[in-house]
């Protein structure tokens, strides 16, 4: 043996070298864990914490043995906070169903019909993907203006309800089902209408679910078309809201309520991602490498 | 054959009806205002054509002001928010326990109201009459002077902006590169180990290569989304973003469109052009330097 | 190199529902692998013969057992450190690199005394590359590559670094049938060219007798038997070895040793000496039979498929386990194919007696 190694050391090396670096790695992303998680739990701590009790900590508690719910209370009564969340759960279902309605028409259309200039409409459609909506808002605001839909749901409602990407994916997903399905479905004399609805929306169910979650998502948490189009509190979506609350609301500086406020309405979107988180990171990343 | 020619059409009407109403017909509008000198909203005419509508804006200090914050929030937040979530997915990547618990907890942030959050940041960062906050406690335990983060220095603000700004961007990338970093074979990192290939060779080598056209897609779409930064600045610095003086290119859009300066959608269209413009220029760019980086 | 392996063993933790119990992969393998020679690890899917593969790579760490290249213990060293050649079952060529950079990949990771100049790696990649003669395509990148060619490559980036053994994954499994059978000669070459001591896992028997110097038959993680190609087809120990190698496979009857008399069914094919009564399974190999107007087995014609040189000829038989026989005959014999029966003798080297609960071989006679 010319060169004598040992194999048992270079072996014991490699594996403390394996060790140290997995704890550096986890205490990098439990730091990171901690900023994410951090202000979400500032916010709830917050809310919990009385007006009086807050404004008297020159330094800022990490928690809080007195919690107290009169923020939540001061939340809905002193500020409209259940009328912008009614509002804005309309605006999300109404605006969600008549987007469904719409996307898997066209998409069905584009998978399965032939007709003439197909192609040449799919590509406008697409092309249409990469305009941006800051372009087409202005003229927007005009003509909602002008139609007098200022302050209404329809004019709320009616800008937000196509998107050319998720006819898109909706399109490639109803392509993925067999032609064969849809033969045999013509050849037992099934119409079109109702092959969609009996055959092709349940097989593409995870898709049809992973965008309307993603759209539930926009929904809830638009806020500039919403701006524009809305200066009757009465007609407030949450993101309005908020900013009402914060510039007008509870009187002075009031962070406690604010928080309280933040946390109404944060919930239903943190609740509806712990149910389907699965779903939506899937559908995002999805999206994301299609885009 | 004619029958079919109209069903077809005829699923695609509503489609189409919103798409052209709301998005075909606004497009070359928005052209046509940004052309028509002197439009007055009121009465809905115009003395003439020209740039003049241009050439305001570009006069115009808040605009200037707003492009300057634009900027600077790209310059920073891209490049930055790209490199750490290229970090955390490496580590994600790494591990095996905790590792669906910390993608959760990642992807936390894409789901809530970034207005409703930018608020508790506000609180974070900001100081008043009876606190100073609770970073610039943590900034004077290491011995710092307190900032007002929010109503203070320039440099302040923009590093709350910028911070706020990756916070909200770093789901989404961090969801994207753990996914492109997950789908790479795992045979190509067998065969580097076999060939006794070093940890940052393997990285540089074959990682980076393998998921550069996913990151070269974040980065494209990192500049864009950078480029329409509004409702974070608003959520930190409230509506009035020229007084805070922290606008953004479409802040000033929205404010000439509406509100209390507003009313003047010929200058908002000609701000929103430029944008666009700009936004164009850089993606293309981009795309040529990826075209050269990205092999297959 | 020589490659000993003492009583490997492999278990993976169970998933799922089956959390509790532990597969063992590897079952107490011992086996020495002389130096230059090469090895086939045959076996049907799931039967450990890749996990055998990554054990010696380094890829996976055993539970229990040693392994040694040549004199050195092996056991616990990190794949880099082994200096093995792996080629990867789809190849994993860099798709980024082009055919010369996926070769010089391993000799660039060189570190210290080992480190190579510039030259020096070039001289030895288009060495690699001219042994798999890819020469006129080290500019391509593999995307642009047939599967065969792709094949050359991986060889050559794993030859390039002159490992002391060289493993290959079912290294012709993505491969048409064609090209199969011309790649598998050229494993053949170049192991016998660089005398490197090469393992080769494949569940296509074929291919293993074909071009290895010895078989390892593997299932459910034990080993079943190990030797040459041929001693192991003339002489399997158990019926599912015997079964395994050949083709057409091997014909199975239920039969039954009596009185030093091997039957099947009704028919007295065979003396079977020094064997106590019994029931068994009997083994014929096509080649075992011998068309004979008045010979002892009996069986139904169902067709007879000429094939040149040789006769197929496939019949049926109350006893065989199978629903057909198959028997190769000289295409010199005519069978009468008018006739719906047809009549054999058995070569007694051809045919193998198991036992019918353990399978084991029985030998008998001067077997």
């Amino acid at each position: 043996m010319a060169k004598q190694v040992d194999y048992e050391k270079i072996g014991r090396a490699a594996r403390a070298r394996g060790a140290a670096g997995r704890t550096v790695i986890y205490a990098l992303l439990a730091v990171w864990a901690v900023m994410v998680l951090f202000p979400f739990y500032w916010m709830v701590l917050t809310s919990v914490k009385s007006y009086s009790a807050y404004n008297s900590e020159y330094i800022p508690k990490f928690f809080t043995l007195s919690p107290t719910m009169q923020n939540y209370a001061d939340a809905f009564t002193a500020v409209p906070l259940a009328r912008y969340f009614m509002n804005t759960l309309v605006f999300t279902l109404v605006t969600t169903a008549v987007m469904l309605v719409v996307v898997v028409l066209a998409a069905f259309a584009f998978a399965r019909l032939n007709f003439r200039g197909k192609n040449a409409a799919f590509t406008l459609f697409l092309s249409l993907m990469m305009i941006p909506s800051e372009l087409v808002v202005i003229t927007n605001f005009v003509t909602i203006t002008n139609l007098g839909l200022r302050n209404t749901f329809t004019g709320l409602i009616l800008p937000s309800v196509t998107s050319v990407f998720y006819i898109y994916l909706l399109k490639e997903n109803f392509e993925q089902i067999p032609e064969e399905l849809y033969k045999a479905a013509k050849v037992d004399g099934t119409s079109d209408i109702k092959y969609l609805a009996r055959v092709m929306l349940p097989i593409s169910q995870p898709t049809i679910v992973t965008i309307t979650i993603l759209k539930i998502i926009e929904c809830w948490n638009s806020y500039v078309w919403p701006r524009l189009i809305t200066d009757d509190a009465a007609y407030f979506l949450v993101s309005n809201g908020i900013q009402e609350i914060r510039e007008n609301g509870f009187g002075r500086e009031n962070i406690p309520a604010m928080m309280a406020a933040v946390v109404v309405i944060s919930v239903p979107l943190i609740v509806l991602f712990l149910i389907f988180h699965k779903k939506i990171m899937a559908g995002v990343s999805r999206g994301g490498t299609k885009g | 054959m004619k029958s079919s020619n109209v069903k077809g059409w005829l699923y695609l009407l509503p489609a189409i009806l919103f798409l052209g109403f709301f998005m075909v017909y606004p497009l070359i509008d928005v052209f046509i205002y940004s052309f028509e000198e002197g439009y007055n909203f009121a009465s809905q005419t115009s003395f003439g054509i020209g740039l003049y509508n241009y050439s305001y804006v570009l006069h115009d200090g808040y605009f200037l002001q707003a492009v300057k914050n634009t900027f600077i929030l790209v310059i920073i937040t891209v490049p930055l928010s790209t490199g750490i979530a290229l970090l955390i997915s490496l580590g994600l990547n790494a591990i095996k326990p905790l590792r669906n618990l910390f993608q959760t907890v990642y992807f936390l942030p894409y789901v809530t109201n970034t207005l409703a959050v930018g608020l508790v940041f506000m609180i974070l960062f900001k100081k008043t009459a009876y606190s100073e906050g609770l970073i610039n406690l943590l900034i004077n335990r290491f011995g710092g002077e307190s900032v007002d983060f929010i109503d203070g220095p320039y440099w302040a603000k923009m590093f709350v902006m910028c911070f706020y700004t990756i916070w909200v961007v770093m789901p989404f990338k961090v969801l994207i590169l753990t996914s492109a970093l997950a789908s790479v074979n795992p045979d190509y990192y067998r065969a580097a180990r076999v060939d006794a290939t070093p940890k940052r060779r393997i990285f540089t080598k074959i990682t980076l290569p393998m998921i550069s056209p996913m990151v070269f897609y974040l980065v494209i779409t990192g500049f864009i989304g950078a480029f329409k930064a509004y409702s974070d600045e608003v959520a930190l610095f409230g509506t009035d973003l020229n007084a805070a003086g922290m606008n953004t290119i479409v802040g000033y859009v929205y404010d000439m469109l509406y509100g209390d300066s507003g009313g003047y959608p010929s200058y908002a269209s000609a701000a929103a052009l430029i944008l666009f413009v700009i936004v164009l220029t850089i993606t293309c760019v981009n795309l040529l330097v990826s075209k050269k980086h990205v092999h297959y | 190199m020589r490659v000993l392996l003492e009583h490997l063993t492999k278990k993976f933790p169970g998933r799922g529902r089956k959390a509790h119990t532990e597969v063992i992969a590897v079952n107490d393998f011992t086996f020495e692998i002389p130096d230059g020679k090469l090895v086939g690890l045959l076996g049907p899917s799931g039967c450990g013969k890749s996990t055998t593969l990554n054990l010696i790579c380094g890829l996976e760490k055993p539970t229990a057992g040693r392994i040694f290249f040549g004199e050195d213990d092996v056991t616990t060293l990190p794949p880099e450190n082994r200096g093995v050649g792996f080629v990867f079952q789809n190849y994993a060529l860099y798709p980024h690199l082009t055919v010369l950079g996926n070769i010089l990949f391993p000799l660039q990771n060189l570190k210290g005394a080992a480190k190579l100049s510039k030259e020096e790696m070039l001289k030895r990649a288009k060495e690699a590359a001219h042994l798999v003669q890819i020469d006129n395509l080290l500019e391509r990148r593999p995307g642009e590559m047939s599967g065969g060619q792709q094949q050359r490559v991986a060889i050559a980036r794993a030859l390039v670094k002159m490992p002391r053994v060289l493993l290959l994954d079912e290294p012709l499994s993505n491969l048409d049938a064609r090209l199969r059978l011309q790649t598998r000669e050229e494993i053949r070459r170049i192991q016998q060219e660089t005398k490197i001591t090469t393992i080769f896992v494949t569940h296509d028997q074929e291919e293993a007798m074909s071009i290895s110097d010895m078989i390892v038959v593997m299932k459910d993680g034990v080993v079943q038997q190990i030797g040459k190609p041929q001693e192991v087809y003339d002489s399997p120990v158990n019926l599912f070895v015997a079964k395994f190698l050949g083709t057409p496979p091997i014909n199975v009857f239920e039969g039954r040793v009596s009185g030093g008399r091997l039957f099947v069914g009704g028919d007295d094919i065979l003396a079977a000496p020094g064997v106590t009564d019994r029931e068994v399974w009997v083994g014929i190999r096509p080649e075992g039979f011998v068309l004979q107007p008045d010979g002892p087995l009996r069986c139904a014609l169902s067709r007879v498929e000429v094939m040149g040189r040789d006769t197929s000829v496939v019949s049926s038989h109350p006893a065989a386990a199978g629903a057909s026989i198959r028997s190769i005959i000289s295409a010199e014999n005519r069978v009468d194919t008018d006739s719906n029966a047809v009549r054999f003798a058995v070569k007694p080297a051809k045919t193998f007696i198991f036992d019918r609960e353990t399978e084991e071989r029985i030998r008998f006679g001067g077997q």
